[in-house]
């Protein structure tokens, strides 16, 4: 096995596609914990994983504490409705703060983009980026690539469409980045004003109607359309984009016959998703969040527990 | 009292001369400029400084500073501006409303000159806002600032969206005698961006502000100017189609001038990539394609000036989230060397360099200084063309820190600012 030369997860941006394969193997020998009757692991024992979220969040943060707990972490959680600014204090404050009390890890979950990076700099503790902002999201990109090989055996040159509000989904930015370092193509859609300016230079191509991103995909990954961003003029009303961007199994007909469908959830179903596809057999939604676990289980070893060569188990 | 400068090389932003001269200094002015080898017996002075091999320009004119005095004196005071300023070569400055009251009223712009005349270091010149409050509804009382003190109107900060205020604002400005300076931005276009919209935007995930932002209300002022034929000066321009809207309305003789800073000929939006914050500015940071625009405006003259858009924050305004961070950075003793970059780079020369950093702001606000020349106020600096050193912390007079340019190597450095013949600002050497 290689090694993983990283003291912080950021972003998918800074990973190698050898990374992403190490992370992806070791999320592999670590499922296995969580299909045993004692699921639990003493890797970790002795270290401190502390959750710190700025943003509420129910899956991705359960999902860190199991993680943490099945290596027998122990494990924090902090949460922080507001900015540091509105307490007078500095976002670097914050973290000089949380360093004194010397953790492991600090995962963090914060609505502005670049938060981590401020932690990242000024912590000698790991940090893992839960989400931030509208950047990136990169265990979730992590997640949906192994059930995406694990689903399909791999990811180079597999056809993928990304289908929703691309230009406020640090999903959408953590996927793309990954699926390209692994060599699959990716197509984005969703309606123009979702669709952010020189998103090609990323490495996609754009096709808006999602009928036809759909047509020949091996796999189709639809985001969450935030409610609230109609009042933003970015799109008429939910019933519009309920009408012509909601992914159903008529649309579905056009993509590849083992296509699978995800969806990084929580879903609005009949608004992106219909719930025949939600709930049909192509649906691999409940599988990422079950990989989700074993994903986070590898990012945590691999980042505070990788240095001794000991076994994983 | 006399000073003698003896031994520079003066440069003439008029002729564009740049010669060898020895310059005596009586009462406060110019009163003898002589020809190399001219003086042939010193006369006798209470003063003589050795300028030999030193560079003296006339004392640089910045007609965008933000001093924060009133209310924000954390960030900076009249005082510090001042000395940062001296020590950046300038020896007038001319600051914006945007403080705590905004200067829209008398009291304001009397306290603003008062405190000028007690800070050591360049001339303050207040710039008073175009609307009450800067709340973009009604006029200040043009007539009544221009007579206190007031050298121009700007709602910097805050643009002007109501069209016809902004049309009768040019109109009356100009009966008064005031300048208008444009913050040219829409800010419904803007809303909540915090970089330039484009490619690294999207890749580093922060919300974006578009260029047409700006052009959109470049044009408004030129149509404005056009329909009005009153003067219009355009502040921190930062798009390459702001600056051709510039050049065709220049072309078609309308009354506008520009100014642009020198972190959007230095910079561009690459700079963002790790969330640093000291990079976060209005205008943005824009493209490289943007930052060759602004160097040929520049260099054809369509720029007048290059301002520093001096904007000091505080690390509490600075070390938070990119979102949340304040927009701006400070600029008094960096952009001298960061404007000789583009004269050694040939973009633009020296005496070129010294009419957009001090003469053409003086004529655009109707200020003094911007020359060297017998009668007139002895406002110059002597700088030294080739100390190179890196821009450190240490060096900055500004009460504020928040400089993109800190680590930077810079070349060319202000020795000793003159203020009326009064030596403001000499570095220890």
């Amino acid at each position: 096995m290689g090694t993983f030369e990283h003291k912080d997860l950021l972003g998918m941006g800074a990973l190698s596609a050898a990374d992403i394969g190490l992370i992806l193997d070791t999320a592999d020998s670590l499922k296995s914990i969580s299909l045993r009757d004692i699921k639990k692991a003493p890797t970790l024992r002795g270290k401190s994983v502390v959750n710190f979220f700025y943003e509420p969040s129910t899956r991705t943060k359960s999902s860190f504490e199991i993680a943490a707990k099945r290596l027998s972490a122990d494990t924090f959680s902090l949460s922080a409705s507001t900015s540091s600014m509105v307490k007078g204090e500095t976002l670097l404050d914050t973290a000089r703060n949380l360093q004194a009390m010397n953790p492991d890890v600090i995962v963090l979950r914060h609505s502005s983009s670049g938060a981590p990076y401020v932690f990242a700099k000024a912590l000698r503790a790991s940090v893992i980026n839960a989400g931030d902002g509208i950047n990136e999201h990169p265990t979730q990109a992590l997640l949906d690539l192994y059930t995406i090989r694990e689903k399909k055996g791999g990811i180079k040159g597999l056809k993928i469409a990304i289908i929703g509000d691309i230009a406020h989904s640090r999903v959408a930015r953590s996927d793309i980045i990954g699926l390209l370092k692994m060599g699959a193509t990716v197509t984005v859609s969703g309606p123009p004003t979702l669709i952010p300016e020189g998103i090609e230079a990323m490495g996609v191509s754009v096709i808006n109607d999602p009928a036809l991103a759909v047509k020949g995909c091996d796999v189709v990954m639809l985001l969450r359309v935030q409610l609230e961003r109609q009042s933003k003029l970015l799109f008429p009303s939910i019933r519009e984009y309920g009408t012509f961007f909601c992914l159903d199994e008529n649309m579905l007909k056009g993509a590849k016959r083992d296509v699978i469908v995800m969806h990084p959830g929580p879903l609005n179903r009949g608004v992106e998703i219909s719930n025949g596809v939600a709930d049909g057999p192509y649906s691999v939604i409940l599988d990422q969040v079950a990989n989700g676990v074993a994903v986070r289980m590898a990012v945590l070893y691999l980042l505070i527990g990788g240095a001794k060569s000991e076994n994983v188990d | 009292m006399k000073t003698l400068i003896k031994g520079g090389e003066v440069v003439n932003p008029h002729s564009g001369m740049v010669e060898e001269r020895d310059v005596l200094i009586e009462n406060g002015k110019v009163s003898r400029i002589f020809p190399k080898g001219a003086l042939e017996k010193a006369p006798a002075v209470s003063a003589t400084i050795d300028a030999a091999g030193k560079m003296i320009i006339p004392g640089l004119v910045d007609i965008h500073t933000h001093l924060r005095e009133p209310g924000f004196e954390y960030k900076e005071t009249i005082a510090t501006g001042a000395m940062a300023a001296a020590a950046g070569g300038y020896s007038a400055i001319a600051c914006m409303p945007n403080t705590a009251p905004p200067n829209d009223c008398r009291s304001v712009t009397e306290f603003i000159i008062e405190q000028g005349k007690r800070a050591v270091g360049a001339a303050v010149y207040p710039i008073a806002t175009i609307s009450k409050g800067q709340k973009g509804e009604s006029l200040v009382d043009f007539c009544e600032l221009a007579a206190a003190g007031a050298v121009g109107v700007s709602d910097d900060g805050f643009p002007v969206v109501n069209s016809e205020l902004m049309r009768r604002a040019l109109e009356y400005a100009r009966y008064c005698g005031l300048t208008v300076i444009s913050h040219c931005e829409d800010p419904n276009l803007s809303k909540g961006g915090v970089m330039h919209e484009g490619e690294i935007s999207t890749r580093i995930g922060l919300p974006g502000i578009s260029g047409s932002s700006e052009d959109i209300f470049v044009y408004r002022e030129i149509s404005l100017a056009r329909l009005t034929r009153c003067p219009v000066h355009i502040a921190h321009v930062s798009t390459g189609v702001s600056v051709e809207l510039i050049r065709r309305a220049k072309e078609e003789g309308l009354p506008v001038t520009a100014e642009t800073a020198p972190h959007y000929f230095t910079l561009d939006h690459e700079s963002v990539v790790g969330y640093d914050t000291r990079y976060k500015v209005n205008p943005p940071l824009r493209t490289s394609e943007d930052v060759v625009e602004i160097k040929k405006g520049l260099a054809d003259g369509v720029i007048d000036v290059i301002a520093t858009d001096h904007a000091p924050h505080d690390s509490l305004e600075k070390e938070v989230e990119f979102d949340n961070a304040a927009f701006g950075m400070i600029g008094l003793q960096t952009a001298l060397p960061l404007t000789l970059e583009l004269v050694r780079d040939g973009v633009i020369t020296l005496p070129d360099a010294v009419r957009k950093l001090s003469s053409n702001g003086a004529a655009i606000l109707s200020i003094p200084g911007g020359e060297i020349k017998e009668g007139k106020g002895a406002d110059l600096a002597i700088i030294d063309m080739a100390c190179e050193y890196g821009f450190e912390e240490k060096d900055i007079l500004s009460k504020s820190k928040n400089s993109p340019f800190l680590g930077r190597m810079l070349k060319g450095r202000c020795d000793l600012t003159m203020v009326g013949g009064k030596i403001v600002y000499q570095r220890d050497i």
